[in-house]
């Protein structure tokens, strides 16, 4: 069974946000990173590129395949999490505990788009 | 159409395995984790399960001539045990399939071809089969195959299963009764590591398999990882480095065509190839980043395509980013540098051999 975590905000392609004031912490869930297997690669944007809400900005890539990475929010990126340009296991190791991007929100209405806890675990029961 | 199983499917599913469609089939990709399961093979010892792939029985007065005029590589006066890699080539030198070709005995041939391919080539050889005094029967429904691969298989066969293969050498096969039964066991695989391959009935194949998964010998390895491994030691897939636009020649294995044999279908095609060159070839290219190269990325140089990804990972031995590719032979030089396309990103590559890891067979 995979890990949920109360507090966060989910999309339907598996990506979560926590946010903290005006920034959000953008990764993969738990569910996702099970779903990918071994994570060898990140491919992540650059510091000051701009994301939007449901569309990619990166990707994740397990032995077998590449998966898109898509922002659950819009905004701007200000930091990117380096570790895992060398330890890209840190996903499969804890997916909450290592998000990928930090972006600083340009629209935090957004969030009422997105599925929390409850919610998401319904969705992943069903897909 | 729906697609086949073999006869260790419900086992798969009842070990976890991630299933996946493969060559018409609803194969295990992975049990636990590729990389894992990678790693138990290099190290110890692992076991595929590989029923998917096809048998085809070639017996009769002709049979030598007939095989001679299909395949590549060149079987005359072949000693029996002997094991024959090489390709079936259409006229023009694409490539049919690549395949095994055993010598059982006397007039008799025991041919294993791609599971993907399996229909294709048994229409090919029927169609190939006139004027030859044979018998040519396709028992792929027939047989399960297992193949234990990695440095520990030899003592896991005999412990395990008490089949003693010391005594074969690579690329020799034997028949032996086991259990009531004659199974084919081959000193072969398809990961670089010392390992074997049988051939029995269903049963047979599936009480061997809870045998080296109940003993903890024998660690059950997915597709995934039967991939990741012949890829690092730069063995082909039909589809990605061969196909019928990429020629035996085109792929490097020229060594595995014997040009001078008095005919094959395709060896015209082949020769002149050999003779006057190709426009492109099969390279190694190794990245600077861990960025991953994937099948059907473009290949640049100075931005402009010259070629085409076949097969990429990132090394689970190596650690390095490397791939296959098809490209333009003025690029196929070792040494070149080139550059690979992943999504909106360029990086950089050089042009190195295609073995990106040592292969260890047992000589």
């Amino acid at each position: 069974m995979s890990k949920v975590l109360e507090g966060l905000y989910y999309s339907e392609s598996h990506e979560y946000v926590r946010i903290d004031g005006q920034y959000g912490y953008v990764g993969i869930t738990d569910y996702a990173q099970n779903a990918l297997g071994n994570v060898v690669y990140v491919d992540m944007p650059d510091v000051d590129d701009d994301v939007e809400a449901g569309a990619e900005f990166g990707a994740v890539e397990s032995v077998k395949a590449a998966s898109d990475l898509n922002s659950p929010v819009s905004g701007t990126v200000v930091e990117v999490n380096e570790a895992l340009a060398d330890q890209p296991e840190l996903l499969n190791a804890d997916a909450y505990a290592n998000w990928i991007i930090k972006v600083e929100l340009s629209n935090p209405d957004e969030l009422n788009d997105l599925m929390d806890a409850a919610a998401y675990e319904a969705f992943c029961a069903n897909h | 159409m729906e697609n086949k199983r073999t006869c260790l499917y419900d086992k798969h599913v009842a070990l976890g395995a991630l299933i996946s469609p493969f060559g018409g089939f609803d194969m295990p990709i992975q049990y636990s984790s590729i990389i894992d399961e990678h790693n138990a093979v290099r190290q110890h010892c692992g076991v595929f399960d590989v029923s998917h792939m096809g048998e085809v029985s070639v017996k009769g007065r002709d049979a030598e001539r007939y095989v001679n005029h299909i395949f590549t590589n060149d079987i005359t006066d072949a000693p029996t045990g002997q094991i024959y890699y090489g390709m079936m080539c259409y006229p023009d030198g694409g490539t049919v399939d690549d395949l095994l070709v055993y010598k059982m005995g006397h007039d008799d041939f025991f041919l294993v071809i791609n599971a993907a391919n399996i229909d294709k080539d048994w229409e090919w050889m029927q169609s190939h089969a006139q004027g030859f005094d044979i018998d040519l029967r396709n028992l792929s429904d027939h047989y399960g195959q297992l193949a234990i691969q990695g440095p520990e298989s030899e003592s896991v066969m005999a412990e395990v299963l008490g089949i003693d293969g010391s005594d074969l050498t690579f690329y020799h096969a034997k028949t032996i009764e086991h259990e009531g039964e004659n199974i084919i066991v081959s000193r072969t695989g398809y990961t670089g590591e010392d390992g074997f391959e049988i051939y029995a009935s269903h049963d047979y194949i599936r009480r061997q398999w809870d045998r080296l998964i109940d003993t903890g010998r024998c660690k059950p390895c997915g597709l995934g990882c039967r991939d990741t491994l012949r890829f690092e030691v730069g063995l082909p897939l039909y589809g990605d480095e061969l196909s019928a636009d990429i020629s035996p020649v085109m792929a490097g294995l020229s060594m595995f065509c014997k040009l001078d044999k008095p005919e094959f279908i395709g060896k015209e095609a082949l020769v002149e190839q050999k003779t006057n060159g190709v426009a492109r070839r099969i390279v190694g290219i190794e990245l600077a980043d861990r960025a991953i190269p994937r099948h059907g990325y473009d290949v640049l140089a100075d931005g402009k395509k010259v070629g085409e990804v076949t097969t990429g990972y990132n090394s689970i031995s190596t650690g390095k980013s490397v791939c296959m590719a098809l490209v333009d032979t003025e690029y196929a030089r070792l040494g070149t540098a080139l550059e690979i396309q992943i999504r909106k990103k360029t990086f950089k590559g050089v042009v190195v051999k295609k073995r990106f890891y040592e292969k260890h067979y047992k000589k």
